[in-house]
This record gives structure tokens, C-alpha cells and sequence, in this order.
């Protein structure tokens, strides 16, 4: 039994702490939300530099690590409620070339992720598609040796930073279908993509994606045509670790900031923290903290696994996790009265980070859905 | 026993909803309650309820009220739920209103009352401050009496819509000797366009503007804007909440959200079926459904007992949890149904005029932010915890 974490972990948490802390305060946060751009490209190259754009790669992709150094960078970024595009970029597109490139996918792509001149957003979603990864109306035609793609992505998050989209399309078969479902590289600058950029109401940025006879040469295929859902459900399901571990920072957070106000905040002459109600919902969510922080472990210590056991505890996480998010985010604004409804308090934009997150990659019913359908029976 | 509305009752239904298909105004109608409204669409029905003597039922018929009994105001209430109306606000209606024709003196009624009745003056309630909050008792903001005058100095905080108010009703401290903190409070009336008084707009997690904090610096109002005798305003303060907590339950609101949820669900996909056919989904709307039934009868039971002539008590406090309770749910179940269409922020959609490519179904876009919002439902109006606090004390002697 070894929960450390190696020298080498510990100097990544280290690093990406200490830049979070000193570049990422909340006020800082805020005027970067509100911005035109909504975003830090300058700190995105600071992480490269800082090594951290490759921490989840092999060294023989160029990095040094693998699924446990994206989870402390998340965790961290968890508790800045950084918005930056790690997980689209470095977590989906990174890990969809590095478990379904050739090596000249790998070299050129992985290669501009960790530098950074390259971001990536993963245009997965659809509007009618639910959670389901299959359910895909986008279609790739084979046209010669190229491809030609046509359709409509949803809420795609980082789009509008984004340089290169990796997207899933159907290139046979019915809409629902286990097999005829592909993955490309497509430039977002290619003839035929457009799109609405928007805010989200956690602060980050997205984009509506349309496809419009959009095409790619065959090398922009991404492992074989057809046969792309188990890779797309591994590139899922490290992505769900990873806002598992961003969900496990910004609760910490949440629960230290409660905590904190209920020494604070006096009422009947007395710091509200006295009231054994409070006292005890606190204790609550320190318990689902923990829960949560042994489910994140699990998650992702098991992501190399075979599919099914993957699935089934990433699915077990992110129940658990998103449970936990909503009791704490919600017991958070609770406890705060009327300051916690604020926009001005820190905990709000907490709240609302995890009410998202809650829903993102999967929610609390479809991961159970999905963990009844591989343990019962 | 008998669950079953009169004849005269089901007659009383009939009339309510004709008066409302007709005459409900039909540009706000449609846009429904969690749209950013104005001033004007906000004041638009009570006005027209003004003009028929329906928009203070529940007042004694010599103040303008109706003379309907507890369940024709529920009919009414649900009628008005079903259509999605904006009910006139409760601050004159159903809170300073029945003070002032309670407590207040001729002069007050016949200055205050009629502008109530009609929805031509807004009113906002300035109790809470920002060390004021449960412990409403320990207020700071004074009202020192100079001759026919008070002057009033401090800050109130959480006021709702105070930014279009013309009258607000105040708690202020008039004897800081008091023995007791309850003791030395008075309930003033106060014009809001009197100088020394600053609006200050606070921004919620939503992204809206509903509370504001209201600052006064030497604000002077004539001595008889007090209501009943200085020094008895917690009196007052804690008539008005109880009648405050009555309404708040919204069963009937909660209602028509359950039908809207179901509405979303069904078209809402999940495995080619729609999620209102998925047992996990529609076993939650089920729940919501049979808690909903639960209080809806509890509260036709406290409605029973006010019409044999029991006022409202701390059962009230029940009502208020267990209906912001159902009301939060409802906002969160909202959210699940409308899958990743929940994250976008309405707010920031490009207006570039273009309709060709929505983002998203329209009832996704207010899914997140009115689930942010509703949290306030559980803090607002004496906080779930302290109501608990109340039933603890009050109901079990604790
Ligand atoms: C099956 C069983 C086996 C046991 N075995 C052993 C044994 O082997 N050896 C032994 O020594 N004892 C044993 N116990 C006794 C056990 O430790 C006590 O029952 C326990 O400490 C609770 O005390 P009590 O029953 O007096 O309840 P009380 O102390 O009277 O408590 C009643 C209720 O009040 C609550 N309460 C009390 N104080 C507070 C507070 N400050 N804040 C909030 N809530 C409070 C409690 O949580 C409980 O819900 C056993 C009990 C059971 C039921
Ligand atoms: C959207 C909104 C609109 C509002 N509109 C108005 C308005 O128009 N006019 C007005 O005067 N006020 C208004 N309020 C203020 C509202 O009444 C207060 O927010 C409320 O009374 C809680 O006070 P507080 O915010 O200071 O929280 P606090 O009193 O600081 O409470 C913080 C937490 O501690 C808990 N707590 C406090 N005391 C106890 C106790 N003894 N036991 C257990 N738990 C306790 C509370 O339940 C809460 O969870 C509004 C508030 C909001 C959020």
C-alpha cells in the first residue's frame, strides 16, 4: 500500500501551486474571466515552460509522466478554479494522439501541446447526443483518400482559444452505432468551419462548432476509420479523472472558505461556527471531501486497466464526486446567508464550478446508469 | 373529510381563469417568470388587478380586499400559477400593507393604502444589515428624534428591488438603551427619494441585480412616518414575517415548474427514448411530485385552520421549508434534463442578430442561473436553519 506520491509528482504539485497562488488570486481570475479573450495565453506559455503541458505524456511522446501528474495539475487548478484549457487540450487531444497516433501524429501534435503553440479543443458533443459517445450526427465521408466532414458540435469548451480541433465523426453506420465512429484533426482555420464563441456560466469560454463540407486528408485520421469509440471512451474517461481531481481541489477550497466564515461571521454574539447544526454540516462535508479525494485516487490509479474495470471505477468517481460536489458547493452557499449569494465572494464562482462540473463528461445518473450496466449481472 | 372543492368554489375557478385569459397582458405573458422584466412588466398586472379590487384579496374588505375566503385565494393563487403571471410584488402587498392598516393611524391608511391597492407606488423592506442578518434584533441603523423629525443614519443591506422603489419600510433603533435588543427598535416609513439616501445595486451569482445596499446618511423624515409607537417596531416586524412566510411556499408555482420539467424531459433524448421515459429521471419527477402533493395538502390543512379562525403560527415555518425546499429541487432537476446546454451563459450569446443558429433549446438557457438563484430561497426570509430553529422551539418545546 504506497499513497505517496514520487519526488518528481511532488515537484510538479510544487510548481504548479506556487503558480497558481502567486498568478492566479481571485481578482486576478475575475478580470481574466471578464476579458475579451477570457483567458491567459501568457500564463498557458508559462505552463509550457514550466514542463507542465507535458507532464501526462511518456517520454517518449516528449513528457514525463502519465495520468497521476494531470490529476495533481487539476487538483491545483481545482483550487485556483483555473480556466485554462488543460483538459481539452493536453488531457482529450493530447490522449487521443498518444493512445490512437501514428508516430508522425504524435511527433507534430504532441509535439506543439507541450509547447504550447498548439491548443486543442475536443469537439465530441452534439446537441442531441446526451452523454452518449456514440450517438454522433456528425458524418465523415471517404472522398478519394480524404474525408469530408459535415455537422453541428456542442458547447465545445476552449474552442475559441483553440488552433485544432480533435472531432469525432460518423463514418458508417447508423446514429447510434458501437462501430463507425471515427476521430480527426481538423484546423480550425479550415474552409468550412465556423462557429459561435460564448461564455459559460462557470467562466470559462465555448463555441457551438459547425462542420460545412469541411475536408481533411486521410492522415488526418487519427487511429483506423470505424473503429474509433473505445479510443474516444479512454480519452472520456481520463478526462472525467481529470475534472474528478479539479472538482476534489476547488471542494477543499470550498469547504477551507466555509470553515474560515463560520469563525468569522458572528450572529446572536456568537461566531456562527458555534451553531451544532453548522458544526456538523461542516463535518459532513469534510467526510465528503475525503470520500471524494480516495475516489479520485481510485479513478485514476485504474485508468490503465482494462476497459471495463476503467470504467466502472471512473463511473464510481464521478457518482461519488458529483454528489459530493453538489452537497458541498450548495452547503457552502448555504452556510455563507446572503454573502455567499454574492458575485463578489469567491464561493459563488466555486458553486458554480462545480455545478457544472457535475454534468460535465457524464452525469451523477448516467455514470450510475453506466456502472449498474457493468456490475450487474 | 372531503378533499373536494364546492360548487360555488369551482364556479369561483371559472370566473378567476376567464378574468385572466382575458385580461392577462399578452407581451409579458409569454416571456414567462425568470426573464430579466422592467419596472413597468413588473407592475403591468397588479395594475390591472387594481383597477378590478382583486389586487389585495387577502385584506379586510374595508382596505379594498376581496372578502374571499383562505381557499378562493388558494383557486386564485393556482389559477395565476397556471397562466404564469407576475403576481404583484409581496413588499407592499402582503408585508407593509397589513401593518400599516394593523398599526397605522387614519392619516397613514389613507396616504398609503390606495397607492398599494393600485401599484402605483413600489415599496422595498429595509430590515437586514450586513451585521443584521438571522440576528434581525441586533440592527445598528439609528433614528435620532430632532424636533418633528427623525434622522435616520446606517446601512441596510439585501434590499430587494430597492432601485425602483418609491417607499421603503425601515427598522431603525430609537432607544440604544434599550434592556433588551428587541426593545428600542421602530418601524418607520421612509420616501425613498428623501435626500441622504444612496441605492448601491449588488450583483448576484446569476449575473442579475435584485438586492441592493441601501446606505442613509442623515436622512430626515417627518416624526409621524412612524407606524404605531417608537420603540415597538419588532412588534410589527414579527407580525409582518409571519405573514411574509405564508406565501412562500408556492406550491402552486412549484406546480406548473413540475409541468415545465416534464416538458424539457420529454424532449430531451436518452437512448432514442426521451429522458421522461428513463426510470431513474422520471422516478426523481415522481418524488418531486408526491413531496409536492405532501405539502400541498399540509398547506390546504393550515389553510383550514386560519379559515376556522386560527391565524397563521409557526406552522408557517413548515410551509417555507419543505417549499424552498421542493423549489431548489426543481431548479436542479432542471439542470440535469438540459445536459451540457446547461453551461452556456445566455448572457454572453452573440447578438449578431442571427436566429439560424441557436445555442441550444430556449429552455436551456436559464436553467443554470435560475439554479443559482433559487439557492437564495433557503437563506431569504428567516433561513431554513432558523425556521427549523422555530418549529424546535415554538412546536416542540425544546
Ligand atoms: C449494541 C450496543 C453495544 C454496546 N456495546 C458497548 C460495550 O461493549 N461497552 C460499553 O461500554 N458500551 C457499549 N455500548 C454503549 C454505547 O457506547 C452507548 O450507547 C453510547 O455511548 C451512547 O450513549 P447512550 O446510549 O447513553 O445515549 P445518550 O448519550 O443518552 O445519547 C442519546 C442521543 O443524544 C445524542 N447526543 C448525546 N450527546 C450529544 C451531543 N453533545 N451533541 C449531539 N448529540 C448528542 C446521541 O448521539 C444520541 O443520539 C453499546 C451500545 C449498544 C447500542
Ligand atoms: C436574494 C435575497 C433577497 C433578500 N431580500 C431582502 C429584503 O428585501 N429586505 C431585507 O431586509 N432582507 C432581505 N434579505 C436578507 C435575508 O433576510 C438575510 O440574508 C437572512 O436573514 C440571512 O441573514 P444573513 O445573510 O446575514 O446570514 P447569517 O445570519 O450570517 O447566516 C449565515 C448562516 O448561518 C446560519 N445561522 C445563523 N444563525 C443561526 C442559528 N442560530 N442556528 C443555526 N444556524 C444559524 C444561517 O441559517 C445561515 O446558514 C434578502 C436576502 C437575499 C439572499
Amino acid at each position: 500500500m504506497d499513497f505517496d506520491f514520487t519526488d518528481e509528482q511532488n515537484m510538479v504539485r510544487d510548481g504548479i501551486s506556487r503558480l497558481i497562488r502567486e498568478e492566479y488570486d481571485f481578482d486576478t481570475r475575475r478580470s481574466v474571466v471578464a476579458s475579451e479573450s477570457g483567458w491567459r495565453p501568457e500564463l498557458w506559455a508559462q505552463l509550457a515552460e514550466l514542463g507542465m503541458l507535458a507532464a501526462p505524456f511518456s517520454e517518449e511522446d516528449g513528457g514525463f509522466g502519465g495520468a497521476t501528474e494531470a490529476m495533481i495539475i487539476m487538483e491545483e487548478f481545482g483550487k485556483g478554479l483555473a480556466v485554462e484549457p488543460f483538459v481539452p487540450s493536453v488531457v482529450c487531444a493530447g490522449g487521443a494522439l498518444k493512445h490512437g497516433g501514428n508516430s508522425a501524429q504524435r511527433e507534430e501534435y504532441i509535439g506543439g501541446i507541450i509547447s504550447g503553440e498548439m491548443v486543442f479543443a475536443f469537439a465530441y458533443a452534439e446537441p442531441r447526443g446526451r452523454y452518449d459517445l456514440a450517438n454522433l450526427e456528425t458524418t465523415a465521408k471517404a472522398d478519394g483518400g480524404d474525408y469530408v466532414i459535415n455537422g453541428h458540435k456542442a458547447v465545445v469548451i476552449g474552442a475559441p482559444w483553440a488552433t485544432h480541433l480533435v472531432v469525432t465523426a460518423r463514418t458508417s453506420g447508423g446514429q447510434s452505432d458501437k462501430d463507425g465512429v471515427s476521430v480527426f484533426i481538423v484546423d480550425k482555420a479550415a474552409q468550412g468551419v465556423s462557429t459561435r464563441d460564448y461564455a459559460t456560466v462557470d467562466g470559462r469560454r465555448a463555441s457551438e462548432v459547425y462542420f460545412e463540407n469541411v475536408k481533411v486528408s486521410g492522415d488526418a485520421l487519427i487511429g483506423d476509420a470505424g473503429n474509433g469509440l473505445p479510443l474516444i471512451e479512454k480519452v472520456v474517461d481520463e478526462a472525467t479523472a481529470a475534472v474528478c481531481a479539479e472538482a476534489v481541489g476547488a471542494m477543499k477550497v470550498t469547504h477551507e472558505t466555509t470553515v474560515d466564515y463560520s469563525r468569522q461571521r458572528k450572529q446572536f454574539g456568537t461566531p456562527i461556527g458555534s451553531f451544532q447544526v453548522l458544526q456538523h454540516r461542516m463535518a459532513d462535508m469534510l467526510m465528503e471531501y475525503e470520500q471524494s479525494v480516495s475516489m479520485c485516487y481510485l479513478a485514476t490509479i485504474k485508468l490503465d486497466e482494462d476497459d471495463a474495470t476503467r470504467k466502472k471505477n471512473v463511473s464510481a468517481a464521478k457518482v461519488r464526486i458529483g454528489q459530493a460536489a453538489r452537497f458541498i458547493g450548495q452547503s457552502a452557499i448555504q452556510t455563507h446567508g446572503g454573502m455567499g449569494m454574492t458575485d463578489e465572494l469567491a464561493v459563488g464562482s466555486y458553486f458554480k464550478r462545480l455545478s457544472i462540473i457535475e454534468g460535465e463528461f457524464g452525469s451523477v445518473d448516467h455514470h450510475m446508469r453506466r456502472h449498474i450496466a457493468l456490475t450487474a449481472g | 373529510m372531503n378533499l373536494e372543492f364546492t360548487e360555488e368554489e369551482k364556479a369561483f375557478r371559472a370566473e378567476v381563469r376567464d378574468f385572466i385569459d382575458n385580461n392577462y397582458p399578452k407581451d409579458i405573458g409569454t416571456r414567462g417568470v425568470q426573464d430579466e422584466l422592467s419596472p413597468e412588466d413588473m407592475l403591468a398586472w397588479h395594475k390591472i388587478l387594481g383597477k378590478k379590487g382583486w389586487s389585495v384579496p387577502a385584506w379586510p374588505t374595508e382596505y379594498g380586499g376581496t372578502g374571499w375566503t383562505p381557499t378562493q385565494r388558494y383557486i386564485w393563487g393556482e389559477e395565476n400559477a397556471r397562466k404564469n403571471t407576475v403576481m404583484p410584488l409581496p413588499f407592499g402587498v402582503s408585508m407593509v400593507g397589513p401593518v400599516i392598516y394593523t398599526f397605522g393611524n387614519e392619516e397613514q391608511k389613507a396616504e398609503h393604502l390606495p397607492g398599494i391597492r393600485s401599484g402605483d407606488v413600489w415599496w422595498c423592506q429595509g430590515y437586514s444589515e450586513p451585521g443584521a442578518g438571522s440576528d434581525l434584533a441586533s440592527l445598528k441603523t439609528t433614528a435620532v428624534r430632532d424636533g418633528d423629525d427623525y434622522i435616520i443614519n446606517g446601512q441596510k443591506t439585501w434590499t430587494t428591488l430597492a432601485q425602483h422603489a418609491d417607499w421603503g419600510f425601515f427598522l431603525c433603533r430609537t432607544d440604544p438603551d434599550a434592556p433588551k435588543p428587541q426593545m428600542g427598535i421602530s418601524f418607520i416609513l421612509v420616501d425613498m427619494n428623501t435626500p441622504g439616501i444612496e441605492v448601491r445595486p449588488i450583483k448576484l451569482i446569476d449575473g442579475g441585480y435584485e438586492v441592493n445596499e441601501v446606505w442613509l446618511t442623515d436622512v430626515r423624515v417627518p416624526a409621524t412616518n412612524l407606524i404605531g409607537e417608537e420603540n415597538k417596531g419588532w412588534t410589527y416586524a414579527k407580525f409582518l414575517l409571519a405573514h411574509e412566510r405564508s406565501g412562500i411556499a408556492g406550491v402552486a408555482r412549484s406546480k406548473r415548474g413540475v409541468e415545465q420539467l416534464k416538458e424539457i424531459a420529454a424532449s430531451e433524448m436518452l437512448d432514442g427514448k426521451p429522458l421522461l421515459e428513463d426510470m431513474g429521471f422520471a422516478q426523481k419527477i415522481s418524488q418531486l411530485e408526491i413531496d409536492l402533493s405532501a405539502l400541498e395538502i399540509t398547506e390546504l390543512r393550515t389553510l383550514a385552520g386560519e379559515q376556522a379562525g386560527k391565524g397563521p403560527g409557526p406552522e408557517s415555518s413548515l410551509l417555507k421549508v419543505k417549499g424552498t425546499e421542493i423549489q431548489q429541487r426543481l431548479t436542479e432537476l432542471t439542470l440535469e434534463a438540459v445536459g451540457h446546454y446547461g453551461a452556456p451563459d445566455f448572457r454572453s450569446f452573440p447578438d449578431d442578430g442571427s436566429n439560424d443558429f441557436p445555442i441550444g433549446p430556449d429552455y436551456a438557457h436559464h436553467a443554470a442561473p435560475t439554479y443559482f438563484n433559487m439557492r437564495k430561497t433557503s437563506i431569504y426570509g428567516g433561513s431554513n436553519e432558523i425556521q427549523r430553529n422555530i418549529i424546535t422551539k415554538m412546536i416542540l418545546g425544546l
